[in-house]
């Protein structure tokens, strides 16, 4: 996942009524909606959109996990399928609400007052349900929820990884909250590894 | 034991549960295309002008109202007995539908629609999402309220606390909290948190359960999220919910009455200021207001929906303790996002709203001649036949002026002497409380009125919050109303000084009432029209009222017209 050319600088966040989050950060609070690191975009949520198999595919056990921590979420872009139990932690000392607007299926707004974990799971696959926090309106992340477990999202790095595909021929898309989506083809051959290379950046 | 906590209905008597419970054990059958029609039919007649003809909440008067009517296509609904995310059963659809929604445009049904119809109404409302398609949602189990004690409010004070509420109700309630100017709804309309001193205004209604209920299951589609995970997750007891809900329920004065009089007590010294402790003794008078909907550009989403008067004389001076719910000492940079999200959101029917901040402003205006008799000005500022002595005030930067008024915004400053009126505004806790304080007797008593002990003396009221866009004429407006000033109780009449004040009181109240129907004042003020006895709902009818008359173009008022012409005529 490259990005060409000078990222858009990110917005300062006002973080004054959360003296304990503004802590958490030395140079102050940044709403990291562009992450670049050496020309590498972090999180791009990428899936398969065609080519697979029909399903249904198993379902993890293990949770997908989100965090929040500083008054930011934490990870800002995952993936999840549906009925995977959905986790969501609260890692601050104070008052987090956690409302998930989708479309295809029921959202929910659940409190949070303090560290503890809370579970739901997403009946219906959309891409991407937003997530918000409504006392701190600039707390955003963004979940794609999938019917097949062939997603991945950007590292730090930029890399991501899609393991398990049976061979075959796929449209792979990628999508990012503010540069938009692009797509790409991609033939697997069994027990090959295929290298992809989405190319973002403020030229293209 | 846990038991439903449904409606009202559901818990009056043994009988009628047994009789639900029979009925809920009959199978739902599928509704025939007469029942579509029938509510198809009741839908188009009564429903489309704010919801819409397919159910978006886009009806004509929509782009006008704040909050905005409900779009079922999404089937989320915010009055629920069912976990945040599911949806309504139909008992909590008919509900809002029966008892209508305070604070909104909606109002209630069940007076005006036969039970069948609603029936047919609400089966036609689910068949905008397919949401209903699947299984009936099941409502949560709670459990019953513990009983009410001061010790059990002050344990709700603390959770309250403890939950943080106040990052959006703030620390009195009055929904000012640091959050409150970033709020917006899942359509992404402006939202304010719910001011918890005025009950009237709560959504769902304003009974311990009521609270309970919205802060159990949350209010879907705005930001007020479900506790249930949080008594899962052993944070709180239930019981120390239903002890936030009985804490809020308390914030409240109770149900205020609407008193056409407001009843100037005698006291041997007026209070210098309004945080003075005088003035809690006082008797408080509830008045309405609602959106000035008639001179351009015309306002249908008012702030301040109705203030707190309480006024004492001391023979020489009178004061009046003005206090209201503002979340902001306008202007006020943390407000700035709000105001830019109403000016992209409020249709403005009389031109675009511009998202630049203007003062908090408040207007007390009396006839400039009680010699008229009970006959008032025009109540919108007087007018050229019958002008206005008006006190007007501004927050940034502070200051009262005196002058004459022949109109709204036709404003001439200086009658008589400006220093016979002192004044002193304090901003706390999302509360602006303004005390006016003039001598009975002005200095120059051919500009101003003298305040006379014993005799209704007519007031009205207008208040605007600079950080909603309410600048010019843009804000609320009350009806007149009548001050009385107590009559000293002289050693020779013991007893009559009583008789006396309630029979002037009530003829006063008369007056005022027969005077503002002659003006024709009732016609476009809804909210006189309420029963005055009882009327904290005025606003609701305003509501109502208020969405005909949105796209209909505003009277202009370039010149002034006499009181009579300027009436328009009545919505249809
Ligand atoms: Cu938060």
């Amino acid at each position: 996942m490259t990005f060409d050319g000078t990222p858009p600088a990110n917005p300062a966040i006002d973080m004054t009524e959360e003296p304990e989050c503004v802590a958490k950060y030395a140079d102050g609070p940044v709403d990291p909606v562009v992450v670049v690191n050496d020309g590498m975009l972090a999180n791009v949520f990428i899936r398969v959109t065609a080519g697979l198999p029909a399903g249904p595919y198993p379902i993890p056990s293990q949770p997908a996990t989100i965090d929040q921590n500083g008054c930011l979420y934490t990870p800002r872009v995952l993936g999840v399928m549906v009925g995977q139990p959905f986790e969501i932690t609260n890692s601050d000392p104070l008052l987090h609400n956690i409302k998930a607007v989708p479309s295809e299926s029921r959202g929910f707004n659940i409190s949070q007052p303090r560290a503890m974990t809370t579970t739901r799971t997403f009946k219906t696959p959309e891409v991407m349900v937003p997530l918000e926090c409504n006392v701190h309106g600039w707390m955003n992340a963004y979940v794609g929820v999938t019917d097949h477990p062939y997603f991945a999202t950007s590292a730090e790095d930029g890399s991501f990884a899609i393991t398990g595909l049976p061979a075959g021929t796929y449209t792979i898309e990628a999508w990012h909250e503010t540069l938009g989506k692009r797509m790409m083809e991609a033939e697997v051959v069994e027990g090959g590894t295929v290298s992809v290379t989405f190319v973002y950046g403020s030229t293209t | 034991m846990s038991r439903v906590v449904g409606w009202k209905e559901g818990t009056m008597e043994t009988g009628l549960i047994a009789l639900v419970m029979v009925l809920a054990i009959i199978p739902s059958f599928h509704l025939s295309a007469q029942d579509i029609e029938r509510g198809k039919a009741v839908y188009e007649k009564w429903c489309t002008g704010c919801h819409g003809d397919t159910g978006a909440g886009d009806g004509d008067a929509a782009a006008y109202m704040l909050p905005r009517p409900r779009d079922f296509r999404r089937a989320v609904y915010q009055i629920r007995t069912t976990a945040s995310g599911e949806l309504p059963t139909d008992d909590d659809i008919r509900h809002v539908v029966d008892q209508g929604m305070p604070g909104t445009a909606m109002t209630g049904w069940k007076s005006r629609l036969t039970s069948g119809d609603r029936d047919a109404v609400i089966a036609y409302i689910k068949s905008f999402s397919r949401f209903f398609d699947g299984a009936p949602p099941q409502s949560v189990d709670f459990p019953s309220a513990p009983r009410i004690s001061d010790d059990g409010i002050a344990e709700g004070a603390r959770i309250y606390g403890e939950l943080e509420c106040f990052k959006c109700h703030g620390d009195r309630g009055r929904g000012d909290g640091t959050s409150a100017p970033t709020m917006s709804d899942d359509w992404d309309f402006p939202i304010r948190p719910t001011d918890l001193t005025r009950p009237w205004t709560f959504n769902g209604g304003a009974e311990v359960e009521d609270i309970y209920r919205a802060i159990r299951t949350g209010l879907d589609g705005t930001p007020m999220p479900s506790f249930s995970d949080v008594i899962d997750a052993e944070i709180i007891t239930d019981e120390q919910l239903w002890r936030v809900a009985q804490y809020v329920h308390s914030l409240a004065p109770g149900r205020p009455r609407v008193r056409e009089v407001i009843r100037a007590g005698r006291t041997a010294r007026v209070p210098d200021d309004p945080t003075d402790s005088a003035w809690v003794e006082a008797e408080a008078f509830y008045v309405p207001l609602v959106g000035q909907i008639i001179v351009s550009p015309r306002w249908f989403t008012p702030a301040v929906d109705g203030i707190w008067v309480r006024a004492l004389h001391d023979g020489e001076r009178l004061a009046l303790h003005i206090a209201w719910s503002d979340p902001s000492a306008s202007p006020d940079p943390l407000w700035q996002e709000w105001i830019e999200l109403l000016a992209t959101t409020v249709t403005d029917a009389d031109g675009a709203l511009e998202p630049v901040q203007g003062p908090d402003r408040f207007t007390i205006q009396f006839p400039a001649r009680l010699s008229d008799g009970m006959a008032r000005p025009y109540f919108l500022g007087g007018d050229r036949r019958r002008p206005a002595y008006t006190w007007r005030w501004r927050s940034s930067p502070d200051q009262l002026e005196v002058g004459t008024s022949t109109g709204l915004g036709q404003f001439v400053a200086g009658a008589g002497a400006a220093s016979d009126v002192a004044h002193q505004a304090v901003f706390a806790d999302g509360q602006w409380q303004l005390q006016v304080t003039r001598t009975l007797i002005p200095r120059d008593t051919s500009a101003a009125p003298t305040f006379a002990e014993g005799v209704a003396i007519p007031i009205a009221f207008r208040a605007a919050d600079g950080s909603s866009g309410e600048t010019h004429v843009r804000g609320s407006v009350s009806a007149w109303y009548a001050i009385y000033l107590d009559a000293p109780i002289s050693a020779t009449v013991f007893v009559m000084p009583v008789v006396a004040t309630l029979v002037t009181a009530g003829f006063g109240l008369l007056v005022v009432w027969r005077a503002q129907r002659r003006e024709g004042t009732r016609r476009f003020l809804p909210e006189a029209t309420c029963d005055i006895f009882s009327s904290s709902r005025c606003s609701d009818s305003w509501h109502a009222a208020a969405a005909k008359l949105a796209h209909r173009p505003a009277t202009r008022m370039l010149v002034p017209l006499s009181s009579r012409s300027a009436a328009p005529r009545s919505p249809a």
